[in-house]
């Protein structure tokens, strides 16, 4: 059959049913677009939900110390687990695994003052590797703490973000100096601001940071408020976590399977987990928006069997003269196909449009930064076409069988 | 080219049973001229069905150039009634949305026929009926007579030796009737079995074997006899 045939015929078709035909075809664009924007929905949620969780870091474990409940080698349950600056060199040492192993000390209250103002904030002695594994990357124009600053207790600061605008305002904070606790440091870096939703002691766009060994030097900080670990393999994080209880558990003289010696926070695990909810989100989605999109595909269906009926003389006279039920079949299945395709099309491009104008109005709240922006990705335009085949095809398959299978006796009779 | 042995035919509508044809024998050879008449009900539709493989017969034998049409498979029976039989009918049946030209195409296309022998093949065809002129011309756009003639144009698309004619001049005015059935003699003289099926017996004289039915039965073979 000829394409032209094929496009005359449902031109005619369409002339001849209009009003059902742009009916049907709008039903079907309205599934797509639901189905397109739950899908998108999701995607931008998705994409924000891992953005934050990147601003705390990725692949990472944080570990406190707690207290033990079992006794062991003669020692009684009660005890508290703390950690100092060697563990964090034993932890390393012990563990080749690990990519990276730090510490951090805070202390709350903490004032610090540049020029006139005068604020109390929130501080932290960090080791370097924080860099890459807690995100705190600088600006142009500064750095992190280095392991230089580390060995020589240097007084340097890094300031996040927002802590830095309240000191400096628009001025260039790196160079200059602050008194935290009345103790001169030197500025030599801000951070490049960041989103993040998980945090454990305050976002870090609030937080000043120096060396763990000036910290220690400064407040006469004994202890750990934890550990941070990033292994080699970042799949590996649930098998090592045995592996950290024995060797701590070693090292302090704890029962390696005392779960409350140590509470851990296992990020990449949490990732893993988000991954899944965040899947299981969008399918749930996407069957919603599937839903609309099948009471359209009935309503192609529907038109299918009345068009079908209304030719029943012109698949007559197309078997009389030696049509095969192959090509019945396909003629009307061609049709369905064509009617939902042109619905799908119609309504993934105003999807598209809707999507690409919500990015480009400006607006800030707390909501989009949660929620992220609703995001057409090329996955989604082929699940969708996929779905849309899927649906012409099912929606035209019953119909076409169903001429294909009329008698053509019968159906020349057929007025 | 034709070969019947008590062939019968029985509808059921619902609990009725009607038997339409009631044991038929019948011979037809090659190069034919024959006309079929009988009054409204007497199977004469119903035959031509089961001779064009329309339909199959409910018992009985039916040879069609030898081909036994009771063991073809719904495809073959397609490609039989493609291959080897041409319709006229008496309402035309012409696919109202395309031009003449694409309505001679139609059964080239069912064929597998390349676009340009089939390009050829029905401007031929259109040439032969005289409506050259008329290649894309729609039905509507078109006479009785025209579309008659389109429609001959395709039963023969695929050179068929058996024609098949279901009143082929019933719709038509007299005059443009008389064209059909001189299409028809020529084509009987090129060598084709042409079987109409008429009322009308101005027609039937001009064949040269008129078969006679009554109640699903042959009334008259018409071999040996001459028409009356």
């Amino acid at each position: 059959m000829k394409p032209s045939i094929v496009i005359s015929v449902f031109l005619r078709d369409f002339r001849k049913q209009k009003k059902r035909m742009t009916l049907t075809i709008l039903a079907i664009a309205w599934g797509t677009i639901s189905i397109m924007l739950l899908l998108a929905f999701g995607e931008g949620l998705k994409t924000q939900m891992f953005r934050n969780q990147r601003g705390l870091g990725e692949d990472i474990v944080i570990l406190w110390g707690g207290q033990t409940t079992i006794p062991f080698q003669g020692l009684g349950r009660g005890r508290r687990i703390r950690f100092t600056e060697e563990d964090v060199d034993y932890l390393k040492m012990k563990m080749p695994e690990l990519k990276n192993v730090g510490g951090e000390y805070t202390r709350w209250g903490v004032t610090i003052r540049y020029g006139e103002k005068v604020f109390s904030e929130h501080l932290a002695g960090v080791y370097p590797c924080f860099e890459e594994i807690r995100t705190h990357y600088p600006q142009a124009g500064g750095r992190f703490i280095n392991d230089l600053d580390m060995q020589e207790k240097r007084r340097v600061v890094f300031l996040g973000d927002k802590i830095k605008e309240k000191l400096f305002g628009p001025e260039d904070a790196v160079g200059k100096q602050v008194l935290i606790n009345s103790v001169p440091f030197t500025v030599i870096g801000v951070m490049i601001e960041k989103l993040q939703m998980s945090m454990y002691s305050g976002p870090d766009e609030q937080k000043a940071v120096i060396p763990a060994t000036t910290f220690a030097a400064l407040f006469g900080h004994r202890y750990l408020n934890l550990m941070i670990y990033q292994p080699k393999d970042p799949e590996a994080t649930k098998a090592l976590e045995k592996r950290v209880f024995e060797v701590m558990g070693a090292r302090h003289k704890f029962d390696p399977k005392d779960k409350q010696a140590l509470y851990v926070w296992d990020v990449a695990e949490n990732a893993k987990e988000l991954k899944n909810i965040m899947f299981g989100l969008q399918l749930f989605l996407g069957l919603i928006g599937g839903m609309s999109l099948l009471i359209a595909g009935v309503g192609v269906a529907n038109i299918m069997y009345v068009s079908i009926k209304e030719r029943t003389r012109e698949i007559g006279i197309k078997m009389a003269i030696g049509a095969k039920r192959r090509y019945i079949l396909s003629q009307f299945l061609i049709e369905a196909l064509t009617i939902t395709f042109a619905g799908g099309s119609l309504g993934m491009s105003l999807s598209y449009i809707l999507t690409e104008g919500f990015k480009r109005i400006p607006i800030e709240s707390d909501v989009l930064s949660f929620m992220g922006r609703p995001t057409v990705s090329l996955d989604i335009g082929i699940i969708v076409i996929l779905v849309l085949g899927l649906l012409g095809f099912l929606s035209g398959i019953f119909p076409a069988m169903r001429a294909a299978s009329v008698n053509p006796v019968d159906s020349l009779r057929y007025e | 080219m034709i070969d019947m042995k008590f062939v019968r035919k029985k509808y059921t509508t619902g609990k009725i049973e009607f038997e339409a044809l009631k044991g038929i024998d019948l011979t037809v050879g090659k190069n034919e001229f024959i006309s079929v008449m009988g009054p409204s009900g007497s199977g004469k539709s119903t035959l031509m069905n089961i001779m064009g493989c329309l339909d199959i017969p409910s018992s009985g034998e039916y040879l069609l150039e030898g081909i036994n049409v009771r063991t073809l498979s719904a495809n073959q029976l397609a490609e039989v009634r493609n291959q080897k039989v041409g319709f006229v009918f008496q309402s035309f049946n012409l696919l109202p949305y395309a031009t003449a030209f694409e309505n001679v195409e139609i059964p080239l296309l069912f064929a597998g026929v390349k676009a340009r022998q089939r390009r050829d093949r029905v401007m031929n065809l259109l040439a032969q009926v005289g409506l050259a002129e008329k290649v894309g011309n729609k039905p509507t756009e078109m006479s009785g007579g025209e579309m008659q003639r389109v429609a001959i144009a395709r039963a023969l698309a695929n050179k068929p030796n058996l024609i098949l004619a279901d009143e082929p001049t019933g719709n038509l005015d007299s005059k443009s009737g008389g064209e059909i059935i001189n299409i028809f003699r020529q084509l009987w003289q090129e060598g084709h079995t042409i079987i109409i099926i008429t009322h009308d017996q101005n027609v039937a004289k001009q064949t040269l074997r008129t078969i006679r039915l009554k109640d699903g039965t042959i009334d008259n073979n018409g071999n040996g006899s001459a028409p009356l």
